[in-house]
């Protein structure tokens, strides 16, 4: 993975040192509250529901062992002791003191770490694919494109008073993991009909309030033009994306009023001015990043290991996570891991000091000293060795890190909802641990196979519920907590936004209105069909005919109660 | 108001004329906003003029008085709007090579962005060097020493000094 050099490590030094002068000058008045509220948000730090959170940059999900240690520290010195992974691969602390922030900083800078830009109307951290340089179908690695353009949006001198935040995502593989229709930018590495590669770019997707499928502005963008051509977009966004409205200040809505061809025009305007080598990564710079990613020391080993079989064998338990939670590696005889931070009842994301410690050991040991964090709010170990999987899992479950439910049922993503979050309109924490409850059977889970729910507490979509193969979103009506249920929603290459299926429910419905949309699949379901591909096949009517009939069933057995 | 450059505090030679009467009468050189300065361009040609603009006019309606005017002022109805960052580096590129100054009440912990993008001085109302003294400007652009874009200020990004770095190590 990337390591810092003297410029990064003077850089985020120099970073800390501002964020504490504009601390004090906040605290001795040159700083009015109005000023300082960005300046501390393009820092990461957030004045929640009952106190400050801190948000820690993870630059595309990668962390090594040392930084996970020193998260553990800092969760038990400043925080209450745990830290939890959220959406955009990040990590938050929600209970830190703002006297403490500096110096949390700087524990951060040690282990080459920040909180820049993962807040505020800026360019935020830069999310790429959770298997980067493990899936068999990349093109290639994400990451040092990632890299590349978080040094280049760090502190960016033109785009840091943006109309509104801003987040690019980068996939290097056919499976899109990693959301990029989605995304304000999205891109593609791909390669030419000549073999060249390049990228596939594509502006103005995004959920929140109004959600929307990006438009592929550039097809094929030699890879050598990334920074002018992004300069180019930002440029445009910046001096015409609405500042009136912050609900239509995304450039979603800019290109949505303005027209994919217009925009796309005034785009390729801006950039045919531009001066591209002046701006443009140098090539060896760009080198110079690709090899902090080269593969690792790699054994050579054969695809099968009898060790793995033999343990999966005489252990269903081994078995049934490595199936569920397995990911075919590149490299023969490894294999991907996905922790999900989703035990039953527990905290979707959450984890404690203790986990992380047992993590990080487990990271350095038996994965190359590297793990990622994925939008799904999990882990992944990324480089195991077939041979070592039975100590792997061993050493997981002693930490309860364990649970084969990686894209199950009971593998929700959540935002934070009304336990933490200012913005919230209902709880989503609780209701995702109500579902993961009533559907805990693991056999039941395995029948009803993939299918990922994300909930959000308000309409800002935070939990993505927009493209969840069920979405749940948690609004405020007439003083009760209401939700409403969407399906058929996905953040990957056949993206595509969920449909509601009826009126809103009371929480306490809720995991009842999930069984009866689970119950219309398994009867709809053909074949080997996934959740997602049913409803691709079906369409949504069939689940609101299912969801209908549990209202009203519902609705009948309350007014026969209250007789 | 107060015109700071990277160097400090400096006379602002440039004075607000609102009406065409005043730009004429002013005592120093007018600065003019865009709603005058086709009229002003034809009663008195060839005279030295600042021009104030809005951060969110276009760069083509900007472009005839480019060669014209000494100073182009970029307005910013508030600190946290960034428009008048992009129209700079449009001014710039056209090739203006007056002063351009950035107006409004911007925060100190802006300069060095406002220099980046090619600005020359920022003109702070009182209200803002009250709070936020020259003394705050000239430490805010020295906190961060280097930056990784290229393309913008004066000297080498950090991606170009490491290539610099690298030819200098090869024997």
């Amino acid at each position: 993975m990337y390591r810092y050099d003297e410029f990064d490590e003077r850089f985020v030094r120099e970073r800390v040192a501002q964020f504490r002068g504009q601390v004090e000058r906040r605290l001795e008045g040159s700083l009015t509250e109005d000023e300082f509220k960005p300046l501390r948000l393009k820092n990461g730090l957030y004045l929640q529901l009952h106190a400050y959170m801190l948000r820690i940059a993870v630059p595309y999900g990668t962390l090594n062992s040392r930084q996970l240690r020193q998260l553990a520290h800092i969760a038990e010195t400043y925080d209450k002791g745990y830290g939890h992974f959220t959406t955009r691969q990040n990590l938050q602390f929600n209970w830190p003191k703002l006297k403490d922030v500096p110096d949390i900083l700087d524990l951060l800078a040690d282990v080459e770490m920040h909180c820049i830009q993962t807040s505020g109307n800026c360019i935020r951290n830069v999310t790429a694919d959770q298997f980067a340089g493990v899936a068999k179908d990349e093109v290639e690695d994400p990451r040092p494109t990632a890299e590349l353009l978080r040094q280049w949006s760090s502190l960016h001198p033109e785009f840091v008073w943006l109309p509104r935040k801003f987040k690019i995502a980068v996939t290097g593989a056919e499976h899109d993991r990693a959301a990029i229709k989605v995304h304000d930018i999205g891109l593609k590495l791909k390669r030419n009909a000549a073999g060249e590669v390049g990228y596939e770019v594509i502006v103005g997707g995004g959920l929140g309030r109004t959600p929307m499928i990006g438009k592929v502005v550039r097809d094929f963008l030699p890879k050598e033009e990334l920074l002018a051509y992004l300069e180019a977009i930002m440029r445009v966004y910046n001096s015409e994306g609405r500042r009136d409205n912050k609900y239509k200040a995304r450039v979603k809505i800019l290109v949505h009023e303005t027209g994919e061809e217009e925009f796309r025009a005034r785009v390729e305007e801006e950039y045919a001015k531009l001066d591209g080598p002046t701006i443009n990564a140098p090539e060896e710079e760009v080198e110079r990043i690709a090899a902090y990613f080269a593969p690792p020391a790699y054994e050579d080993l054969a695809e099968d290991s009898a060790t793995l079989d033999g343990a999966r064998a005489s252990d269903p338990a081994l078995d049934r996570f490595v199936e569920q939670n397995g990911f075919a590696h590149k490299q023969p005889g490894y294999i991907a891991l996905t922790i999900a931070l989703k035990e039953i009842g527990a905290v979707p994301g959450d984890m404690s000091a203790d986990q992380m410690r047992a993590f990080a050991d487990i990271a350095e040991k038996y994965s190359f000293d590297e793990f990622r964090v994925t939008h799904s709010q999990n882990l992944v170990l990324p480089h195991v060795k077939k041979d070592d999987l039975p100590a792997v899992y061993a050493a997981l479950k002693e930490a309860g890190l364990a649970s084969a439910n990686a894209g199950l049922i009971t593998d929700i993503i959540a935002c934070p909802g009304l336990d933490y979050c200012a913005l919230a309109t209902a709880k989503s924490i609780p209701i995702a641990q109500d579902i993961a409850k009533t559907f805990a059977d693991p056999d039941r889970q395995k029948a009803i196979g993939d299918l990922p729910i994300k909930i959000s507490g308000c309409i800002n979509a935070c939990g993505h519920h927009h493209v969840g193969a069920i979405g749940i979103l948690g609004l405020e009506k007439g003083g009760r907590e209401n939700y409403q249920i969407t399906i058929g929603g996905d953040a990957t290459e056949h993206a595509a936004l969920g449909e509601r299926l009826g009126p809103g429910i009371d929480a306490g419905d809720v995991p009842g209105a999930i069984e009866a949309v689970v119950e219309t699949y398994l009867a709809e379901k053909q074949g080997s069909e996934s959740f997602i591909e049913t409803v691709r096949r079906t369409g949504a009517e069939p689940f609101k005919a299912g969801f209908t009939a549990f209202i009203e069933a519902r609705a009948a057995a309350q007014s026969e109660a209250a007789e | 108001m107060t015109v700071i450059t990277k160097k400090g505090e400096i006379a602002d030679a440039y004075v607000r004329a609102d009406t065409l009467e005043t730009a004429f009468e002013a005592d120093g050189i007018p600065l003019i906003p865009a709603s005058l300065v086709d009229e002003y361009v034809v009663a008195k040609p060839g005279t030295d003029f600042g021009l104030s603009v809005p951060g969110s006019m276009p760069i083509e309606d900007l472009v005839p008085y480019l060669a014209q005017a000494s100073l182009i002022a970029i307005e910013f109805p508030g600190f946290s709007d960034g428009r008048g960052f992009s129209l700079a580096r449009r001014v710039k590129r056209e090739g203006f090579a007056g002063r351009l100054r950035a107006s409004g009440p911007l925060i100190a912990d802006q300069f060095t962005d406002a220099l980046q993008c090619g600005f020359d001085e920022v003109e702070l109302p009182e209200t803002m060097t009250n709070r936020q003294p020259v003394q705050q400007w000239m430490e805010a652009k020295d906190t961060i020493t280097d930056f990784y874009q290229s393309g913008y200020g004066e000297g080498l990004s950090i991606l170009e000094k490491r290539r610099a770095a690298r030819k200098g190590a090869r024997p």
